[in-house]
């Protein structure tokens, strides 16, 4: 069974975040790039349906040079090889963009499983899995939180998932193979990569396809085949209408609790 | 019918002036128009009433229409079965149509057979902007939809103006999160052709949907449903509830959620004496639940449980956008975070800078010597 897992670098939001200088986005000098969340779990559901199936796990993540960081982190925990889309024609698009290009890489070889996490950490669109499930014409699930292959292992021909819906329920269904699960956060508990996979890691092929490998046109991708721009991004008001306390935490503390009972009237 | 890529361009060269068509796809919950449908209502009404003021679409240069084409133009689409009752709820409201496709297809959602409903009507009719709530069901399939019809994808957005930095020539500028909310895009979307927009719970009033004037209620009509297209792709077996739902926080007056901040399920105590000292339910941000700390029916947030108790103290939660549609609606918001530039700083009402760990035990102390 051949799965392949899409995996997004993005910004590690816990750092000190600076805005770029054209104010469309961050600084990213010193800026941290992690795994995003929900990626690392839908790499770590591949690894295991791949382990219990017995099959390999391509990873593919689109992206400036930073990237391969990422993908020799999927490499380290057990994927075999990665696909990385680094032209700089990719970069900067919006979901449909990125979609079309990871479609295109994704439709060179025949797998029977494309994961991805279900929303990235930075932009947020929650979109590109199922993009590139209309291009595949693949069935695809949204918010996955259970994965059962039928038959579990060898060839199997559908997969019983589970996707989280709204107020605690969860909808069953079953969808045929090839499909696209978009995977979330909480699925499983992702393993930490040992000292032998790093080794190995560094063995495994990264290939890097152009936009004409793919037999894509750089009008179709990245900024310039994005029907969305971004203009620019600022923080938010800092405490916009939050009253601010102030001093330590014993000060505060009395101060806020007089607040809750006389001004909020609360207490 | 299928929608190529390059279809929107060339409708748009090739369309007589006309008024921008606004469309709005309600979700429904029980059969009746849900709160957050009824906000993408108000959205676009808004929307229309804004776009009444720019040039129609196609027409050169900035060009006000008349004010008749303002909010009348929107339009709503419902799918599923058993919809009279929603279609008439909508028909109380000011749109220039209510369409219905109701058929045994769509019995039960699932993207091929909304893709199969939504796809040759928005290449019939070619919509300038179909706004939809932003919701599980409709992240699961919107994405799809605009990728089959060639469609601009806007998700969740938190407003929008006329008046960007090109001006109203270029149209508008819409606002969303990006970052779990750490910092706000304003964002545009160029080219012709429809644009797909969600917007985000808690954006746009839904008090704020106009009803419809004395004596013209919006027409219903059947959409009509080809079954050869609405083709369900996955197959339903079945629906569950995640968690007995034991702990009802819905009806707490007081709750003190906890954040990824709290740093492990070891140091929870502190946060529980204070939940102790204010007769408060304890309550938790996703992270939280995720990493076992504390069970999952006392998430709070889209995939948890959406409460207003009369106060909400945040202790370490950031306030990712999934939490803060669960919690805003709360009277008073209390947030305790160490980064200043944390987005639960915007939702709350009071905020302190600070560790929770000297903060927590602190307001404890502070609220048991209050109550004496």
């Amino acid at each position: 069974m051949l799965i392949a897992v899409c995996i997004k670098q993005v910004p590690n939001a816990e750092a000190r975040l600076r805005l770029s200088r054209d104010g469309k986005g961050l600084d990213e000098e010193d800026l941290p790039f992690i795994v995003n969340e929900s990626d690392e779990y839908a790499l770590e559901e591949g690894l295991r349906l791949a382990e219990r199936s017995g099959g390999e796990v391509v990873a593919f993540s689109l992206g400036p040079e930073r990237v391969r960081e990422a993908l020799r982190k999927a490499l380290a925990l057990g994927a075999a090889r990665a696909v990385h889309l680094a032209d700089p024609a990719f970069a900067g698009g919006d979901a449909l963009a990125t979609g079309r290009a990871l479609a295109a890489a994704l439709a060179r070889e025949p797998f029977d499983l494309v994961l991805t996490g279900s929303q990235s950490d930075d932009a947020g669109f929650g979109a590109t899995g199922s993009v590139i499930a209309g291009h595949l014409g693949w069935p695809h699930v949204w918010l996955v939180m259970g994965v059962e292959l039928e038959p579990p292992s060898g060839a199997p021909v559908s997969a019983k998932v589970t996707r989280e819906m709204e107020s605690g329920i969860n909808e069953v269904s079953r969808v045929r193979l090839p499909a696209v699960l978009e995977i979330q956060a909480g699925i499983n508990h992702p393993r930490y990569a040992s000292l032998k996979g790093i080794m190995q890691a560094k063995k495994k092929e990264i290939a890097v396809p152009s936009p004409a490998d793919l037999g894509l046109d750089p009008a179709q991708l990245g900024v310039a085949g994005s029907r969305l721009e971004v203009l620019s991004v600022a923080f938010p008001a800092a405490g916009k209408g939050a009253q601010m306390i102030e001093g330590d935490a014993k000060t505060a503390a009395e101060s806020l609790v007089a607040k809750l009972r006389q001004e909020a009237r609360v207490l | 019918m299928t929608a190529n890529e390059n279809e929107g361009e060339e409708a748009a060269a090739a369309r007589p002036r006309r008024p921008w068509r606004v469309w709005v796809v309600p979700q429904l919950r029980e059969g009746r128009v849900s709160r957050v449908s009824w906000e993408a209502v108000a959205a676009a009404q808004r929307l229309a009433a804004a776009l009444g003021q720019i040039a129609e679409p196609g027409g050169p240069g900035p060009a006000p229409l008349p004010a008749t084409l303002d909010s009348a133009r929107v339009e709503a689409v419902l799918l599923g079965t058993g919809l009279a009752g929603a279609a008439q709820e909508l028909a109380e409201r000011d749109l220039a149509a209510v369409h219905v496709a109701d058929h045994a297809a769509l019995a039960a959602y699932t993207p091929g057979a909304w893709i199969g409903v939504l796809a040759p009507a928005i290449a019939a009719a070619s919509p300038d902007f179909v706004v939809f709530p932003h919701t599980y069901q409709t992240v699961d399939f919107v994405p799809r939809l605009a990728q089959r019809t060639g469609a601009g994808l806007l998700p969740e957005v938190t407003g929008f103006s006329a008046s960007g930095a090109d001006g109203a020539a270029a149209g508008l500028v819409w606002s969303r999160p990006v970052l779990g909310g750490k910092l706000q895009a304003t964002v545009r979307v160029r080219g012709a052709g429809p644009v797909l927009v969600s917007v985000q719970s808690g954006s746009f009033p839904a008090d704020g949907v106009a009803p419809a004037a004395a004596g013209i209620a919006p027409e219903v009509k059947p959409l009509p449903v080809d079954p050869g297209q609405a083709r369900p792709d996955r197959e339903i077996l079945g629906y569950e509830q995640v968690t007995a739902q034991q702990v009802d926080l819905t009806k707490a007056g007081v709750i003190v959620a906890v954040g990824r901040g709290v740093g492990g399920a070891d140091k929870i105590g502190p946060v529980e004496d204070l939940a102790r000292a204010l007769g408060a339910e304890i309550g938790a941000s996703r992270p939280v639940i995720d990493s076992g700390w504390l069970p999952r029916e006392r998430q709070i947030g889209s995939s948890g449980q959406t409460v207003a108790p009369r106060l909400y103290i945040a202790a370490g939660i950031s306030g990712a956008i999934q939490h803060l549609v669960g919690m805003k609606g709360s009277s008073v918001i209390v947030a305790i975070n160490k980064d200043p530039s944390a987005p639960i700083f915007t939702v709350a009402h009071y905020g302190l800078v600070g560790d929770l760990h000297e903060v927590v035990p602190a307001l404890t102390a502070a609220v048991k010597a209050a109550k004496g």
